[in-house]
């Protein structure tokens, strides 16, 4: 059933009785061309590609609660291309691109805003420093625009320009930049990857693989044992736990980071704002809540959940930029575990086993590669060759010295 | 979370750095043959656990002295505490 603003009008009209559920909730099948573990959005990307762009026939996601439940419903739903390098520019610049078409091409309402993003400046390093990113993303083909003092107020009258310690002194201007609701996106690549014939199949936990000889056959799960000819596993904090059972050890480390949402206000921050001087970003979402959040908890953790003092630093960045967020009730905070890379990028990458792949080391930064992840591990399964974007997405980056190091912080991960 | 101190008692978490898994205690030798693959396992690899972690915390607004905590990464439970100093020189290490 395909969405459209007449179709509201028509089920309006008659008690909204026509809608049919989204997806379907098949029984799993004993054998699939391709097989992906975990229904995050990657997850979920991924199998949207392989049935329409690929035309790969049998593929069924396998996720152990419910699709959304992960770090796609968790986050705090920026997204943007201002990437300083190579390996990292072309990706992200893709995937801003794909998520311009994303509703046409998925018939869903991601409700995708590009309202700006706003990195300030406090000093004048800081400015170098935006001028070289705001050029190097004018080179790889994005948009950035730096501000002055004056430029900031014209946008966000209310931060706190003359704090003592740190001033504002500009922002570099990311406009395509913005929001994508997080679980309409779980949603809308749900729907299209059933529509073309993709089992999503929920509670159902992959335990183990079947490896013989080098190769992968299958996956044991906790709905009995499914057979596949590769195997992608996209299971972002949980990549440790998984790919252990394939007898692998990874170059991550699981943290938590937390968000927090505030009471409904009438509309006050248009865009996205980054603060520069403590770790601190903040938008407002369609409800008017403030969705915001800072840095990890940095050490490993499982546990989704994080503890006070990193909620106490993050109110006070908050109101240190924007004192008016005193005056404003917390409504809820959360926490989700991500798979934190030694150089805080990703791997789309094979594996030493034949048959199966990996997708992860998105740290806190993977909701907005959605889209391009997908299609690039999409294309890596289906023609066992790279896509050209993500080529540098390499497991064995470390052994060869290609890390993709964007702030410069060396082998450890709670820093990137 | 309350890390108990070997030293000073009960201290709040927030006055130490951490760093990671404590098997960094273990730097591999430097001339071995395989020096090179190891280095990278050390640095690089992680086990990355879900339960028992033992882990290097320093306390830094302390008394600057590095400890080997044990911690449930599931429940963020404490077990154990220990000077990084003694688990280091038990392992054969000179300080
Ligand atoms: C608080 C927070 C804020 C964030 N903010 C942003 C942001 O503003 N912008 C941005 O770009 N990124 C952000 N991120 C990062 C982003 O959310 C993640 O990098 C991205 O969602 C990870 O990919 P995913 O959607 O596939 O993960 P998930 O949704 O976590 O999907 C993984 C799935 O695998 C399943 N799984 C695990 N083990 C198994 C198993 N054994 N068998 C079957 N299934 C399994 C899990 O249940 C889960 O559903 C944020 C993350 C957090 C936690």
């Amino acid at each position: 059933m395909a969405y459209s603003g007449l179709r509201i009008i028509k089920e309006a009209l008659s008690g909204h009785k026509g809608w049919k559920p989204a997806w379907r909730d098949p029984e799993p099948k004993g054998q699939y061309d391709i097989v992906i573990v975990g229904g995050g959005g990657h997850g979920l990307a991924t199998a949207y590609y392989l049935a329409s762009r690929y035309q790969t026939a049998k593929v069924a996601v396998l996720e152990k609660g419910w699709i959304g439940g992960g770090n796609v419903g968790r986050n705090t739903t920026i997204v943007r291309s201002n990437y300083l390098l190579d390996g990292n520019q072309s990706f992200y610049n893709l995937s801003l691109r794909m998520w311009e078409d994303l509703e046409q091409d998925l018939n869903y309402n991601a409700m995708v805003s590009q309202r700006g993003i706003l990195n300030l400046v406090h000093t004048d390093a800081q400015r170098d420093a935006a001028r070289r990113r705001g050029n190097a993303m004018l080179l790889a083909g994005d948009d950035a625009e730096l501000l002055d003092t004056e430029g900031v107020r014209a946008l966000y009258p209310f931060l706190n320009f003359e704090n003592a310690r740190f001033p504002i002194k500009g922002g570099l201007l990311h406009r395509r930049g913005g929001t994508v609701r997080h679980d309409a996106v779980a949603w809308g690549y749900a729907r299209g990857a059933d529509r073309r014939g993709v089992d999503i199949i929920q509670n159902c936990e992959v335990t183990g693989f079947r490896i013989e000889s080098g190769r992968c056959l299958g996956v044991q799960t906790t709905r009995g044992f499914i057979g596949a000819g590769k195997v992608g596993v996209a299971v972002a904090g949980s990549s440790s736990r998984v790919m252990e059972k394939a007898g692998l050890r990874l170059p991550l480390e699981s943290h938590v980071l937390q968000a927090f949402v505030s009471e409904g206000l009438k509309p006050v921050i248009p865009g996205v704002i980054t603060y520069g001087a403590g770790h601190f970003y903040c938008s407002q979402s369609d409800k008017g809540g403030l969705v915001f959040g800072g840095d990890i908890d940095m050490y490993n953790t499982y546990a989704q959940r994080g503890n006070l003092p990193v909620v106490e630093d993050v109110l006070e960045s908050g109101i240190s930029l924007i004192p008016a967020l005193g005056r404003v009730r917390l409504l809820r905070s959360w926490g989700g575990i991500m798979d934190m890379s030694m150089d805080g990028s990703p791997f789309i990458d094979r594996t030493p086993i034949d048959g199966l792949y990996f997708n992860g080391g998105w740290c806190y930064g993977g909701f907005k590669a959605t889209p391009a992840s997908g299609l690039c591990f999409a294309h890596l399964m289906a023609t066992d060759t790279p896509h050209e974007v993500a080529r540098a997405y390499r497991l064995d980056r470390f052994r060869t010295g290609h890390m993709i190091d964007e702030k410069g912080q060396g082998a450890q991960p709670n820093l990137h | 979370m309350m890390i108990d101190h070997p030293l000073l008692g009960l201290r709040d978490a927030q006055e130490f750095t951490y760093l990671g898994d404590a098997s960094l205690i273990d730097r591999p030798d430097w001339q071995a043959e395989d020096a090179q693959e190891t280095f990278h396992d050390y640095l690089y690899l992680r086990e990355n656990p879900a339960g028992e972690h033992r882990e290097l915390w320093f306390h830094e607004t302390g008394d600057r002295s590095w400890l080997v905590v044990t911690r449930n990464t599931l429940t963020h439970e404490i077990t154990k505490v220990e000077l990084a100093r003694d688990v280091a020189r038990a392992r054969g290490r000179s300080k």
